[in-house]
């Protein structure tokens, strides 16, 4: 009788308390703080290097709810409690579609581009330098991300593009740049001197109909950087992948790989502040851009090629 | 009598193709209330498509006919009809004084899809999938026409962002038997052999209406779809 009570007592106050009794049970593997239930997901890795990352680490549930959440939300949906005083908006990982990628338009990034991404932040944006975490953190990150949408069981990542080295600066080489920055058009959102003022830049959007700004190249100083990197072939890359989600688009299909090289170069120029090759070379060459000339055959004879240099 | 009309239909369908029974349906969509009015498009800051718009063109998001007839309206079988294969000729997308022409296209999934730039001015084409991937190519005067398929079914927002008033879309359907509506809100979707099907219109401003209906034969059905027009 007496033990009939007791077991009787412990049934009323699990239903009284029922949250409690049940809580502890189901969520074994870490608490789970956010608002929203742990829901089951697939178990998914990444490989940087020699390190693997595992999406079911206690680490990177950890890392994520404490590091991540935050912006990017318990759900990776990009709505965190903080979400709503930034701008650009955190990425939405259940959409899997990302800015930094060496992999085409449309396609999934490579592991090493989140990898990189996470390392170097995302400037212009709220998105900090993550140099705290190690390589085996990142990594367990980013396959944690992977969990979010289903496109990453379906789909591969895309190849990354061939980047031709790079050839020397040259005044032609950074005047067909600026050739092509205006018959690409580049200026109708990034304007004529790259301050992202062109004419279409008030009315562009991203993805999520959310306002944004094209960049402008021209502020900052010697150390300002590009949204995905600071090296001339981040820029390369950037403008032949494009920016996935944003108004830029990818130019891989109508820029020839050393007319892409060219570009850069005059790119570079756009940057008043910054110290680099091209802006001596400009400065060398009085500081003025000489019209660009049209050569016969571009295709077959880039005029950036060594024999080129007509000074 | 009951049991056999399918099997002679089946009979049909896999012995004699060319005697296959094949009926249509056919129809006409059109709205009820006042629908909001259609902006004029300011195309100033590009010229070269200004000019070749002596009357200003206006926004689409609404297309209305004479007796409330809609047009832009996407007119498919949703469901009973067979899965075919994409066809192997590609659906054509123009751009062309700044304007998608047509404002909406429908293919099949896996059908090739050619982007066209007949303007003097570059073009991004930016369609915001969420089904398949989302991509956004640019595309210069004189540039050759972007080919690309997609894989998945679903209602794709197109948009160019350096002409912001540019917008259209792309219906992605697992069928054939499709039909936009044009200039009188009229449809038809011919060569259905018999069956029970699922007619659905989808129109981009006022969602999804479907209706069932069964083909026995050689017939023509009729069916209306209405849709109620949003005040804004």
């Amino acid at each position: 009788m007496k033990n009939t009570t007791h077991t009787f007592r412990i049934g009323i106050s699990c239903l009284a308390w029922g949250a409690l009794c049940i809580l502890p049970l189901s969520a074994q593997d870490a608490p789970d703080v956010g608002p929203h239930p742990a829901v089951p997901r697939p178990k998914m890795e990444s490989h940087i290097g020699n390190v693997t990352g595992h999406s079911d680490s206690s680490r990177a549930h950890y890392d994520y709810r404490r590091y991540c959440a935050g912006c990017h939300g318990d759900l990776g949906d990009g709505n965190g409690e903080n979400a709503q005083w930034i701008d650009p908006k955190p990425r939405d990982f259940s959409a899997a579609v990302f800015k930094c990628r060496s992999t085409p338009t449309g396609t999934l990034p490579t592991d090493d581009d989140l990898f990189n991404t996470i390392g170097r932040g995302v400037t212009n944006s709220n998105m900090p330098v993550w140099n705290t975490f190690d390589p085996q953190q990142k990594a367990d990150l980013i396959a944690y991300i992977k969990t979010f949408s289903p496109r990453w069981e379906k789909e591969k990542a895309g190849q990354p593009i061939t980047i031709p080295p790079e050839p020397p600066v040259t005044i032609e080489s950074i005047s067909h740049g600026k050739a092509l920055f205006t018959k690409l058009e580049c200026w109708k959102c990034h304007g004529p001197q790259g301050k992202g003022d062109g004419p279409s830049a008030a009315t562009l959007t991203d993805s999520k109909d959310q306002p944004i700004r094209p960049y402008n190249f021209a502020e900052g100083g010697n150390d300002s950087r590009f949204k995905c990197g600071s090296t001339n072939q981040d820029i390369y890359r950037i403008f032949m992948t494009g920016v996935d989600g944003t108004p830029m688009p990818s130019f891989a299909d109508t820029i020839q790989p050393n007319d892409a090289w060219d570009l850069v170069h005059f790119l570079r120029t756009l940057q008043v502040h910054r110290h680099s090759k091209e802006n001596d070379v400009l400065k060398a060459a009085g500081g003025k851009i000489p019209p660009y000339v049209e050569k016969e055959a571009p295709a077959a004879q880039p005029p950036s090629g060594p024999a080129g240099g007509g000074k | 009598m009951r049991t056999c009309n399918p099997c002679i239909a089946v009979a049909v369908v896999i012995l004699s193709p060319t005697l296959m029974l094949a009926g249509t349906i056919s129809g006409k969509v059109t709205y009820t209330g006042t629908p909001v009015k259609q902006k004029p498009i300011s195309m100033a800051k590009e010229p070269s498509c200004e000019k070749q718009h002596p009357t200003p063109i206006t926004t689409e998001t609404v297309v209305t006919g004479a007796n409330n007839t809609l047009e832009n309206v996407v007119v498919y079988i949703s469901a009973g009809g067979d899965e075919a294969n994409a066809p192997s000729q590609a659906v054509t997308f123009t751009q062309k004084g700044c304007q998608y022409l047509p404002h909406v296209i429908a293919l099949h999934t896996g059908q090739e899809l050619h982007v066209v730039n007949g303007d003097q001015t570059s073009h991004n084409i930016h369609p915001m999938a969420k089904a398949n991937p989302e991509w956004n190519k640019s595309q210069p005067p004189g540039a050759p026409p972007i080919v690309q398929k997609f894989d998945n079914a679903e209602f794709i927002s197109v948009k160019c962002q350096i002409h912001p008033w540019m917008h259209g879309w792309f219906a992605v359907l697992k069928t054939n038997h499709y039909s936009i509506t044009g200039d009188g809100g009229a449809f038809s979707l011919p060569n259905l052999p018999p069956g029970k099907y699922t007619v659905a219109a989808w129109h981009e401003d006022y969602g999804t209406q479907t209706q069932d209906i069964t083909i026995t034969g050689n017939e023509t059905k009729s069916i209306d779809f209405s849709f109620k027009a949003k005040a804004y």
